[in-house]
């Protein structure tokens, strides 16, 4: 198995992107990726794209074939994968292994949602098909829904509240001030999120990440290549996933993800680390209780006691650990299928010391984690700079 | 002979008070609740309707009645409410239980009789050996068009009757029953109409008034019995006042007719009113004990039944659910804009 | 999207009456049925099996932005509802004005779950009412 680094990162601006589609906004974050990589496009062997619903929100499939196109791969193999808001931390272990198993030496990996060309609730309605069609988004269950009844029994188990659910949302924008692709640009206050609207109890509108248009590209080489395009490259230590019941009824356990449990001790265990060596790490905060659960589940911190320490400022950037540095999903946006990208990107700035103001002192080593619906998808990468 | 082996009852939860409509029209909350002898009547939640209602009647009888819901050999619902014009609802009653395939079933429409129409099918069917047992359902959420004199009274509920010829099962023997039917333009609603119409004060004498006092006049003069011979009486209760009015008329006293007088407390379920009435009675009735029950659908007709408590019912009673349980189960007013919502009135495109 | 009307009567035995199933070769009951039983793999032995709907409420959530399909009939409860034959099953739990807890003791009812339209069909299914 050969090791595998990031040798170039690209990100479209996350937001409303009215004058931008599919195709806009992959150029955008994909010639960013390829002229960081100081790579040619006929040097590309293969391309895997991350897109969840680019069906329902613009009517278009085949959307890997498509990115290949946009960006000048000449006749590249091109493969779509679809794991829900997983899409684009699936797409990138799929780069990992063409690459460490000798496949291929080089590969772009793409991520992209459109999510603004439909109503917010024909969007709402097709998130909900992260979940289970039959016995959850039927019954009228949405995406909000699922982690409302999560974040219910975490609270009711381990006193977790909704202010300290708020204090995620306050530390993601605090970061996203920083970062020039977030969504969002502006501080709020736990008194804002608490009196935001409801959307599913105790969720509320500032508890939830927004509908986001954005794409984000990496790309990957085989490590004796890597050093011919970039000075830094950025190594990836490890690439899990696991998989879980679709139904969050069916799970083991309402508060935890079984999922990011297993794909993260796996991760750590390849890479022969542990959570203290994390410096910087990038977690699926879709709702501000999957970053509690995700911190827990990941091993930060023991189950039931997240909450507490994120609130106390523990996680903020340069705290303990860096968490969400980009502002994660909450205030840099969630465009579903370019997440996981996203994540590696500013991993890969993190690590290589180009974060600007938001940059955690001597960061070595990162971590990105990346989930699908309600938990029935999990992916974990560990990053180290190679040099 | 056939008999009822088990029955069961539903009535939403939600009531409104004759008050708060008065209210909204300007009317005279006081007057109306005299003259028609209602205080507050039942309002279905908006996830409620005919079929969902007429499942819940069916599923209390199948528990009453103590035996497999397979070995149904028909099943009728009667509404004026049925929730598509052409789908059955007694399909979704039947599949509801988990009575199989092997079913007679069919859909039956008239006014507020439809129900008893039913009890009369399935009877021939089962005292004709064709089937061993056959359920009737009564179920409505009737509309009252706003500002009308019905819309005090149109309210939702639903009963389930099944019947059976084995003496063992029989908690009450159907001993006759007989029909009085006519084509009288007393109240209608056609195609597609969202309200029905009616014809004022015709609705009383040449309607109600003239079928009832027909059918339970053959039914005494087919049985020989007189009002005296029966210990209750049942009838239609469009309102609180026709049914004492009617009795008074055949020679039936206040007391007859007491227990099976549900319309002040939950208003006119329509197809379920004659039906709910019959329940509640047999809930107190004692063995050996005579009820008499005239039934009476707009358009129009009435059934007539003379029926016999046995023995067995009230072995059999702790698997039902009586009337009065249910009718103050969970019971929560409204007012009159949460009614229009739930009625599904208020427009929002 | 428009439904078909099949991809909804498919599970309507499991909608109306709970029916899930149970796996013989060791004892674990499923509500929705599942085709395989996830402990025994190939050596399932699946038999039909009708859940009474009598159970605990172990998380609740009300819904305020419902999904296009559920915009007349929010905001409604989602139950979490933990059947006393074992399974974990997710339900509307309907609004008798008591106060839903983790712990409610709720049973089966039959309800509408939402009407297409004005011309199209009627979903019915199982929600619980908590007593």
């Amino acid at each position: 198995m050969r090791d595998v680094a990031i040798i170039g990162a690209g990100l479209s601006k996350f937001g409303e992107r009215w004058n931008s589609g599919i195709k806009e906004l992959m150029a955008e974050a994909g010639i960013m990726a390829l002229e960081d990589a100081k790579i040619t496009s006929h040097e590309i062997e293969m391309l895997y794209g991350g897109t969840m619903a680019s069906g329902r929100f613009s009517g278009q499939e085949h959307v890997a074939a498509l990115m290949a196109d946009q960006l000048g791969f000449h006749n590249v193999p091109a493969v779509r994968i679809e794991n829900a808001c997983a899409s684009g931390g699936s797409a990138l272990r799929q780069g990992y292994m063409a690459i460490a198993s000798g496949i291929h030496d080089i590969v772009v990996v793409g991520g992209v949602e459109k999510m603004t060309d439909v109503t917010a609730s024909e969007a709402t309605t097709a998130l909900g098909g992260a979940g289970d069609q039959e016995w959850e988004l039927f019954q009228g269950i949405t995406f909000p829904g699922l982690y409302a009844l999560m974040a219910k029994r975490h609270m009711y188990e381990y006193g977790t509240t909704e202010e300290q659910m708020a204090s995620v949302a306050v530390k993601n924008h605090e970061n996203a001030c920083k970062n020039e692709f977030a969504q969002f640009r502006k501080r709020i206050t736990i008194d804002e999120v608490m009196r935001s609207k409801v959307v599913s109890d105790p969720l509320k509108l500032l508890d939830c990440s927004p509908i986001s248009d954005g794409a984000a590209v990496v790309v990957l080489a085989s490590m004796d290549k890597a050093k011919k395009y970039h000075d830094t490259p950025i190594k990836i230590m490890a690439s899990e996933q696991s998989s879980d019941t679709l139904r969050l009824a069916e799970r083991e356990s309402l508060t935890a993800i079984k999922a990011t449990q297993l794909a993260a001790d796996k991760a750590f265990r390849h890479a022969k680390l542990a959570p203290k060596d994390i410096d910087v790490v990038e977690v699926h905060d879709c709702f501000t209780i999957a970053e509690i659960l995700a911190m827990e589940d990941i091993g930060f911190y023991k189950k039931g006691t997240a909450a507490k320490a994120i609130a106390d400022g523990e996680t903020a950037l340069n705290g303990k650990i860096s968490v969400n540095t980009s502002g994660g999903l909450k205030g840099c946006g969630h465009p579903v299928g370019a997440t996981g990208v996203k994540q590696a990107a500013e991993i890969v700035w993190q690590l290589r010391g180009d974060a600007k103001d938001r940059q955690v002192k001597g960061a070595e080593i990162g971590m990105t984690h990346n989930v699908g619906g309600s938990g029935a998808t999990a992916v974990v990468h560990i990053y180290k700079r190679a040099d | 002979m056939a008999g009822i082996v088990g029955y069961g009852v539903h009535v939403p939860f939600y009531r409104i008070k004759v008050e708060d409509i008065a209210k909204v029209w300007n009317e005279d909350a006081e007057s109306i609740k005299k003259g028609l002898n209602i205080q507050e009547k039942s309002v279905p939640s908006k996830d409620e309707d005919a079929a969902t209602i007429a499942v819940e009647a069916a599923r209390r009888a199948i528990k009453h009645a103590g035996i497999d819901a397979h070995e149904l050999g028909a099943v009728y619902v009667g509404s004026e409410s049925h929730p598509y014009a052409v789908k059955p609802t007694a399909t979704v009653v039947t599949q509801a239980i988990e009575a199989g395939n092997n079913v007679m079933c069919a859909d039956l429409e008239f006014a507020c009789k439809a129900g008893t129409a039913g009890l009369q099918m399935v009877m021939g069917l089962v005292d004709s050996n064709m089937i061993k047992y056959g359920m009737t359902v009564g179920s409505d959420t009737s509309q009252g068009r706003p500002g009308d004199a019905l819309e005090y009274t149109a309210s939702a509920g639903g009963a389930s009757f099944i019947v059976g010829k084995e003496k063992k099962d029989i908690i009450a023997n159907i001993i006759k029953t007989v029909s009085y039917t006519s084509d009288t333009p007393d109240f209608w609603r056609r195609e597609g109409a969202s309200f029905p119409s009616h014809g004022g004060r015709f609705t009383g004498e040449p309607g109600y008034f003239r079928h009832i006092t027909n059918a339970t006049k053959l039914l005494f003069k087919e049985t020989g019995f007189k009002p005296a011979d029966f210990d209750y009486a049942v009838f239609h209760q469009p309102n609180g006042k026709f049914p004492v009015n009617v009795a008074a008329q055949l020679g039936f006293t206040d007391k007859q007719i007491e227990k099976g007088l549900m319309t002040p407390i939950i208003g006119n379920t329509y197809s379920g009113s004659s039906l709910i009435g019959l329940a509640a009675t047999l809930d107190v009735a004692k063995p050996g004990q005579k009820i008499m029950v005239t039934s009476f659908g707009s358009g129009a007709g009435s059934d007539s039944f003379a029926i016999e408590v046995t023995e067995n019912i009230t072995s059999k009673r702790k698997n039902s659910t009586p009337v009065m349980d249910i009718v103050k189960k969970n019971k929560t007013y409204v007012d009159y804009s949460v009614y229009l919502k739930n009625r599904g009135s208020i427009k929002k495109t | 999207m428009e439904r078909s009307s099949a991809s909804l009567w498919r599970k309507i035995r499991s909608r109306y009456n709970l029916i899930g199933n149970l796996c013989e070769n060791c004892g674990t009951a499923y509500f929705p049925p599942r085709i395989v039983c996830r402990k025994c793999g190939r050596k399932s032995k699946m038999v039909e099996k009708q859940f009474k709907g009598d159970g605990t409420v172990y998380s609740f959530t009300r819904i305020r932005v419902p999904p296009d399909t559920f915009k007349e009939e929010a905001p409604y409860n989602i139950g979490v509802i933990k059947l006393d034959e074992g399974p974990m099953v997710e339900g509307h739990v309907i609004d008798t004005g008591k106060e839903l807890k983790i712990g409610t003791k709720v049973k089966m009812v039959f309800r509408k779950m939402y009407t297409e339209d004005d011309e199209g069909l009627i979903y019915y299914q199982y929600k619980f009412e908590p007593l």
